[in-house]
C-alpha cells in the first residue's frame, strides 16, 4: 500500500485490523507492552531542566521591536478620544495602534465574538488595552505609553453578579440575554419537583466558590513577524494555536494560508492560554504595519488582566434522598460572575451543570445556570473548567447528607456509584468507572474507618470524589472534521518524525505522542522526532484543553503508527521469508516472533519498506464518538469517557483561631491506563497542589473604593506575593494511588489525569474541617477567619455555618424538558423549539 | 512590574564615605543594602531616587563582635542568613532575633537582605504595594507618589484609602527583626557626616505609615545593632502569615523572659509587630514578680492585644487579625514557659533547619 492509497485516512484500518493494537494489548510480541506503563523520563525533560527549551519570551529576531499596551485605569468607561501624536513624535517609537486599526471583533466561541485587540469604543475592566506602542526597546515603549492621551467618559461600575442582575444599565455589552445577563440556561431531565416531593428527605444548600486564577510561571509572550514569503508568523505561548489561527484570520482579515501560528512550549497554562488574546492580535498587526518583528512580553500584572480563570459561582443544590441515602432527584442552580467578556463563558455555564450525574446515579436532574457580565477581567476555563465549583457543592452536600442520616460518607457513595457503560439522566455515555477502587484505596490507605468521627476534637478527615472529561466531545466551532491529526514520516536512516498540532504545555503531550508511536513501532520514545503545535506544518489538533490530548492525539498517533507498521511488516516478512502475521516489533528490531534471532534492525526494515513502497509516510486522525444527547445545549459534557478520583484529606484545626493545617492527603485516580506512570503521578500531585491552593488560599478578589469617592474596581493583589499560591512548605505528604481500569475508547485504555484529580481536594478539605471541629464552611477558599466565625456562631447556639444565605431570583426561562433514558426519553427535548439555522459568528 | 528606572550609582568603601555620599545626594539619594526592598519599590515607582548609594563594598558594616560585658554588636550589613547563623547570637536568649531573621521572606531574600535593611524596611499596604498602573486606577494614595514630579502633591493631598477620613497614612510596619530586637532591648548606631549616635531600636519608629522611620535622620546611615548580654533570658518570635514562606508578617509577637526560681517572672519584654505603623511595646508589669500561670498569661494576653489596630490593608480579615493577637501572645509565652508546641506554634514559630 502506497502512501497515496490511504490518503484521506477514512479508508483506515481495513487491513490494519488484523494487527490492530487494542486497549488491552501492546505493540510488542504477544501483545506485550514495549513502552506503555513503564516509568520513563519524559522526552522533553532534559531540555526543560537544562534551560534549552525556548519559550516565547526567549525568542529574538533581527531588528525586533517591542510592544507595550496602554491599559485602562477605569473599570467601565467610554473612550472619547485617543491622541497618540506625542507618542508618535518620540524618536524610538515606530508605531502606535489603537482600536480602529484592528476593528474586527473576535472571541474563542462563535457565539461570543466580543473582544477587540484594542478597545474600540469602551473599556470594560481595569487593564483593558486601549493602545499599543511599538518602539525599539521595551523601556522606551513603556515610557511612551505615558505620551498617549486618552479621554474617557466614566460609566457606572458593575462589580458583581448582584449588581449585574439589579442594574441592567449601563450594559457592559450590547449582546447577551438582557441587561448585564450574558446567558441563562435551563434543563430538566425528568420531573424533579415530583422527585423531590417523593423523597424522604430534601437537603437544600447554598454555597459559594470564589474565583481564582491559573498562575502559570511563564507569563504570556508573543513574537510576530512577517516571514520571507510575506506570511505573518506568530510565535506565542498558547494552548490553542489552531483557534488562535482562526481568530487571527478574522481579526487581521487575511487568508489562513497567509498566517502561521507556532505554539511555543508553554511554561504552564492550566487553561489560561486557551483564548486568543489581544496582545497576540496586536503584535501580529504591528508586525504587518512596521514590517519588523514585534515582541510583546506580559508582566505579571498583565497576566492577571488576561485572567480567564475560575468563575466565582454561587450555587444552590436541592437534593432529595431516601432514608438510606439514595439520591432521588437533584436540582442545581448556578450564578456565575463572568467578568467583562464572553470568553468560554457560555461553555463554562453549561459545565457548571454538566457532570453532576457521572459519579453517582441521579434518577432525575434539573440544572439552571446564569452567567453575568461584570467590570472585571474575563473568567474562562481553568483546570476542571466549570465543574470544580459544583463538584465542591455536591460533595460537601453529600457529606452533610451522610452525617444527617448517620451514614459513613464512603458507604453513602459506594452504595450508588454510576456504573460502567451507563447513560446518565442528562445523556452522558459513561465508559469504565474505577471509582469504587479509588474510594477503597483511599479509605484503606488513610485508615478512614478508624478516623472518621473518631479523631479527637481538632482533628478530622474528609472524603470527596470527582470525575472529569477525557476530551470535549464537540469542537469549539461546528465542523465534521477530526479533532486531532498526526502525520508520521519514516526515513531510511531509521528516523521517525511525528507531526501533530498538539501543544506541549507541560502536561506531557509530546511524551504521549512519542510513547504511542514508539509502542506500536517497537522503538524508543527518544527516537521519535516531534514537531508539534505549528499550524503550517502539523495536522490540526484542537489544542491543549478539556483533557483531550492523550485521548485524541494519542489515538491519532496510534492509527498513524499502525499504518506505518503495516507498511513495514509486509516487506520485512518477505525479506525474512516468514508469514506476515509472525512479524514482531520490539527493541528497535523487526523480527520473527517464533525465532527472535531472525530479524532486521528497525532501520533495515524501513529500507526494505521504502524500496517497496517509495517514500514512507502515514496519517492518523481521531474524532470522538457521537453523543446520544440530541437536545440543544447537550453538546457540553459529552466525552469519549470519564476519569474518576477519590481523596481523603486529614486536617488539624486550632479551635482558638480557626487555623487549618493539612496533615496528609491520600488520593486515588482512575486513569484507565498510565502510559507513563511518572508523568501520571506528577499530574496527580500537581493537581493536589493546585487544589490545596484553591481550598485554602487563592482568591481572585476585587476591591472597590468608597463609592462616594471613586468608581474604581481593582484586582486586590495582582502579584505573586499577595495572590497566595502555596509554597513547598505548605504542601503536605501526598499518597497517590494510580487505579487502572482500561477504557476501550482510550489509547491503550488511557484516560485523562491532567484535571480530574484537582476536583476532590477542595470538598475533602471542607469535609475534614467539619469532622475536626464540627462547623461547615460553605464557601471556598476555606479560611481560618471563616472557621472561627462558624465556631463563634456555633458557640452562640447557631448552626455553626458560614456561607451565603440565599440564592437570588434569576428569572429562569422555561427549562428544556428531556425525559431521562429510563423514563422513555431518546435524548431529545419534548418542548424544544425548532432549531434555528446555526447562528453565524454573531458579531456584537 | 516595570524595570528599574535609571539612577546614578555610588559605591563607597567606608562608612564615612557612605555618610558623605548620602549627605551630598540630599533628598534625591537613597541607600541600597541588599536591595530586596528598595529595588521592587523602584520598579513599582514608589521610590525613584536619582542617586543610589550601594553599601555592599563597605566591609565595616559587616563587622560583628562580643564586647567584654557580653553585649553583642552585629554589623547592619550582615545578611539575614548570617544573622540567623551568627555564633554570637546562638544562645537561647537571642532566639527571637535568629527566628525573626530566618522567617523573613524566602531563603534567597535572606541571603541578600540585611539586618539594617530589614530594620529600615518600608511600611506596607495593599493600596501602596502595587505597580504604577494599579495605583493610577485608584488615583494614587497619600503614601504612593503619583507620576513623576507629583510626589509632593500626593504627599500632602492624597487620600489614605484604608481610612479615607484619616489625616495620616496607615501602612503597616512589616519588619520581622525590629519587634525581636525591641524585645531584646537592642540599640542601633546611626552615623552621619556630622557624627554618630546610639539610640534604642524602638526610638527609630513612629506610628505613621509615611514618616515611620522618624527616629533616623535622612542623612544618617544605620551601621550597627547592639544587643545587651541577656544572662538567664530566653526569647521567641511568632510570625503570622498565610504561607510557610515568602509572606511578610501580618502579625508578630516577640517575647523575652527571665524566669527565676519557682518559675517566677523576673523580667519580661513583649513587642507586637505588623499591627500598626511601628512595632508596639507592651507593658509587662502584670507579669513580673509572679509565676507564669495560665491565668497570668491569659490576663496579660488580653491586655497585650488592646493596642493592636489592624486595618484592611494586608492579608487576612482585620477582625480576625485583631482576634489572633491574643492567641499569639498566649502561645509565645507558653512556649517560653516550656510548654510543648501545639498546632499554632508549628506554623508561627517554625524554623527550618539551615542548610550548610
Amino acid at each position: 500500500m502506497s502512501p497515496q492509497e490511504h490518503e484521506g485516512g477514512s479508508a483506515a484500518g481495513q487491513h490494519a485490523d488484523a494487527h490492530k493494537v487494542s486497549h488491552t494489548r501492546g505493540g510488542g510480541p504477544g501483545g506485550a507492552f514495549n513502552v506503555v506503563g513503564k516509568a520513563r523520563r519524559r522526552v522533553d525533560g532534559r531540555a526543560k531542566v537544562t534551560g534549552q527549551t525556548r519559550f516565547a519570551d526567549d525568542l529574538v529576531l533581527p531588528r525586533m521591536l517591542y510592544m507595550k499596551l496602554l491599559r485602562s485605569p477605569h473599570p467601565h468607561a467610554r473612550i472619547v478620544k485617543i491622541d497618540a501624536s506625542r507618542a508618535l513624535a518620540h524618536p524610538s517609537v515606530k508605531c502606535v495602534l489603537t482600536g480602529k486599526d484592528v476593528p474586527i471583533p473576535y472571541g474563542i466561541l462563535p457565539v461570543s465574538q466580543d473582544e477587540h485587540a484594542l478597545c474600540l469604543d469602551k473599556v470594560r475592566h481595569v487593564g483593558d488595552p486601549v493602545a499599543a506602542v511599538v518602539a525599539t526597546t521595551e523601556d522606551e515603549a513603556e515610557a511612551a505609553l505615558a505620551l498617549v492621551d486618552v479621554e474617557y467618559e466614566l460609566l457606572d461600575t458593575i462589580a458583581d453578579p448582584e449588581d449585574a442582575l439589579s442594574k441592567p444599565e449601563p450594559r457592559i455589552h450590547d449582546y447577551g440575554d438582557d441587561g448585564n445577563v450574558h446567558k441563562r440556561v435551563a434543563f430538566e431531565f425528568g420531573d424533579v419537583e415530583a422527585g423531590l416531593a417523593a423523597s424522604d428527605r430534601v437537603f437544600e444548600d447554598v454555597l459559594f466558590f470564589e474565583g481564582n486564577t491559573h498562575l502559570p510561571i511563564e507569563q504570556h509572550a508573543t513574537l510576530a513577524a512577517v516571514d520571507e514569503n510575506g506570511r505573518v508568523v506568530v510565535y506565542s505561548s498558547t494552548q490553542t494555536p489552531h483557534y488562535l489561527h482562526r481568530a487571527l484570520v478574522k481579526a487581521l482579515g487575511l487568508p489562513g494560508a497567509r498566517i502561521r501560528v507556532i505554539a511555543t512550549p508553554n511554561g504552564g497554562g492550566f487553561g489560561g492560554k486557551s483564548d486568543p488574546f489581544n496582545h497576540e492580535v496586536a503584535a501580529a498587526k504591528a508586525a504587518l504595519v512596521t514590517g519588523r518583528p514585534v515582541k510583546v512580553s506580559l508582566n505579571r500584572e498583565e497576566v492577571f488582566y488576561c485572567h480567564r480563570g475560575r468563575h466565582p459561582v454561587l450555587m444552590r443544590f436541592r437534593t432529595g434522598v431516601s432514608h438510606e441515602g439514595k439520591l432521588q432527584a437533584m436540582s442545581l442552580e448556578t450564578l456565575l460572575d463572568g467578568g467583562a467578556y464572553g470568553s468560554y463563558g457560555v461553555a463554562s455555564t453549561f459545565y457548571t451543570g454538566a457532570l453532576q450525574t457521572v459519579t453517582y446515579q441521579v434518577p432525575r436532574y434539573a440544572f439552571r445556570g446564569c452567567r453575568t457580565f461584570t467590570n472585571k477581567p474575563a473568567c474562562g476555563p481553568k483546570r476542571g473548567h466549570g465543574t470544580v465549583q459544583p463538584r465542591f457543592g455536591q460533595e460537601v452536600q453529600l457529606d452533610k447528607i451522610a452525617v444527617a442520616l448517620g451514614k459513613d460518607p464512603a458507604d453513602l457513595r459506594l452504595m450508588q456509584l454510576a456504573q460502567a457503560g451507563d447513560l446518565t439522566a442528562n445523556y452522558l455515555k459513561l465508559g469504565t468507572i474505577g471509582l469504587r477502587e479509588c474510594i477503597e484505596k483511599v479509605v484503606e490507605g488513610s485508615g478512614w474507618r478508624d478516623k472518621w468521627q473518631k479523631l479527637p476534637y481538632g482533628k478530622g478527615v474528609g472524603l470527596a470524589c470527582s470525575s472529569y472529561l477525557c476530551g470535549a466531545g464537540l469542537p469549539i466551532y461546528w465542523n465534521d472534521m477530526p479533532h486531532s491529526g498526526v502525520q508520521l514520516r519514516l526515513d531510511r536512516m531509521g528516523g521517525v518524525t511525528c507531526f501533530c498540532g498538539a501543544t506541549e504545555i507541560g502536561q506531557g503531550s509530546d511524551d504521549v505522542l512519542a510513547n504511542m508511536v514508539a509502542e506500536v513501532l517497537g522503538i524508543d520514545p527518544a527516537d521519535v522526532q516531534l514537531v508539534t503545535g505549528q499550524t503550517d506544518v502539523t495536522p490540526i489538533d484542537l489544542g491543549s484543553y478539556s483533557s483531550r490530548v492523550t485521548m485524541m492525539a494519542g489515538n491519532a498517533a496510534i492509527q498513524a503508527a499502525e499504518r506505518a507498521r503495516d507498511l513495514i511488516a509486509g516487506p520485512a516478512a518477505k525479506k525474512l521469508g516468514i508469514p506476515r502475521d509472525r512479524v514482531a516489533f520490539q527493541d528497535r528490531r523487526v523480527f520473527d516472533v517464533e525465532d527472535p534471532s531472525k530479524g532486521l534492525t528497525f532501520e533495515e526494515a524501513i529500507v526494505v519498506a521504502e524500496a517497496e513502497h517509495g517514500t514512507l509516510g502515514t496519517v492518523g486522525s481521531y474524532k470522538p464518538p457521537q453523543s446520544p444527547a440530541k437536545f440543544k445545549g447537550g453538546g457540553v459534557g459529552p466525552s469519549p469517557t470519564y476519569s474518576y478520583s477519590a481523596a481523603v484529606v486529614e486536617v488539624e484545626v486550632d479551635p482558638a483561631t480557626g487555623w487549618i493545617h493539612v496533615e496528609k492527603i491520600w488520593i486515588a485516580h482512575d486513569i484507565g491506563r498510565a502510559l507513563n506512570p511518572v508523568l501520571a503521578r506528577g499530574q496527580v500531585e500537581g493537581s493536589v497542589y493546585m487544589g490545596l491552593g484553591e481550598a485554602l488560599y487563592e482568591e481572585s478578589a476585587f476591591r472597590r473604593l468608597p463609592q462616594k469617592l471613586s468608581r474604581a474596581n481593582v484586582h486586590k493583589f495582582p502579584s505573586m506575593l499577595e495572590y497566595k499560591s502555596p509554597t513547598t512548605l505548605d504542601m503536605p505528604e501526598v499518597v497517590t494511588y494510580i487505579v487502572e481500569d482500561p477504557d476501550a475508547q482510550g489509547p491503550f485504555g488511557a484516560k485523562e489525569v491532567g484535571q480530574g484529580p484537582l476536583l476532590p481536594i477542595m470538598p475533602a478539605v471542607a469535609n475534614a474541617v467539619f469532622d475536626a471541629v464540627g462547623v461547615r464552611v460553605d464557601r471556598c477558599p476555606i479560611t481560618p477567619e471563616d472557621v472561627l466565625r462558624a465556631l463563634d456562631d456555633k458557640a452562640k447556639g447557631g448552626a455553626g455555618r458560614v456561607g451565603p444565605a440565599a440564592f437570588p431570583a434569576i428569572g429562569w426561562p422555561e427549562p428544556l424538558k428531556v425525559p431521562p433514558p429510563w423514563e422513555g426519553g431518546d435524548g431529545t427535548a419534548v418542548n424544544q423549539k425548532p432549531r434555528r439555522s446555526r447562528p453565524a459568528a454573531a458579531g456584537k | 512590574m516595570m524595570r528599574v528606572p535609571p539612577f546614578k550609582y555610588v559605591a563607597p568603601k567606608t562608612i564615612a564615605e557612605a555618610a558623605r555620599a548620602l549627605r551630598d545626594a540630599g533628598p534625591e539619594g537613597m541607600l541600597l543594602a541588599g536591595g530586596t526592598d528598595l529595588l521592587p519599590n523602584m520598579k513599582r515607582r514608589q521610590q525613584t531616587p536619582k542617586v543610589v548609594i550601594g553599601l555592599s563594598a563597605v566591609k565595616d558594616l559587616r563587622a560583628s563582635l562580643r564586647g567584654a560585658d557580653g553585649a553583642v554588636t552585629l554589623g547592619a550589613g550582615l545578611s539575614l542568613t548570617d544573622t540567623a547563623r551568627s555564633p554570637l547570637v546562638a544562645d537561647a536568649a537571642y532566639r527571637a532575633l535568629t527566628t525573626a531573621a530566618s522567617k523573613v521572606a524566602t531563603p534567597h531574600i535572606q541571603a541578600m537582605g540585611t539586618l539594617g535593611g530589614n530594620l529600615c524596611l518600608d511600611t506596607r499596604c495593599n493600596y501602596y504595594d502595587q505597580n504604577h498602573e494599579w495605583r493610577q486606577a485608584i488615583d494614587f494614595c497619600k503614601k504612593a507618589p503619583g507620576p513623576h514630579g507629583t510626589a509632593q502633591r500626593e504627599v500632602t493631598h492624597g487620600t489614605c484609602w484604608v481610612a479615607p477620613g484619616s489625616p495620616r497614612c496607615w501602612a503597616v510596619s512589616s519588619t520581622d527583626t525590629a519587634p525581636a530586637l525591641v524585645a531584646l532591648g537592642a540599640e542601633v548606631t546611626l552615623v552621619s557626616a556630622d557624627g554618630e549616635r546610639r539610640v534604642p531600636v524602638l526610638s527609630l519608629y513612629k506610628n505613621d505609615g509615611m514618616d515611620y522611620l522618624a527616629g533616623k535622620r535622612r542623612d544618617e546611615v544605620l551601621t550597627a545593632v547592639h544587643v545587651p548580654a541577656l544572662v538567664g533570658w530566653r526569647s521567641t518570635y511568632w510570625k503570622l502569615r498565610r504561607r510557610g514562606s515568602f509572606d511578610f508578617p501580618v502579625l508578630s509577637v516577640a517575647a523575652a523572659l527571665r524566669l527565676g526560681p519557682g518559675g517566677v517572672v523576673e523580667g519580661a519584654r513583649v513587642t507586637l509587630g505588623s499591627v500598626a505603623s511601628c512595632p508596639l511595646e507592651v507593658t509587662t508589669d502584670a507579669l513580673v514578680g509572679r509565676p507564669l500561670t495560665d491565668e497570668a498569661i491569659a490576663a496579660f494576653a488580653d491586655h497585650a492585644a488592646k493596642p493592636a489596630r489592624p486595618l484592611d490593608n494586608t492579608d487576612y480579615h482585620l477582625s480576625w487579625r485583631k482576634r489572633v493577637v491574643r492567641e499569639y501572645v498566649v502561645g509565645a509565652l507558653r512556649e517560653l514557659r516550656g510548654d510543648p508546641p501545639g498546632l499554632l506554634a508549628r506554623s508561627a514559630a517554625r524554623v527550618l533547619p539551615v542548610l550548610a
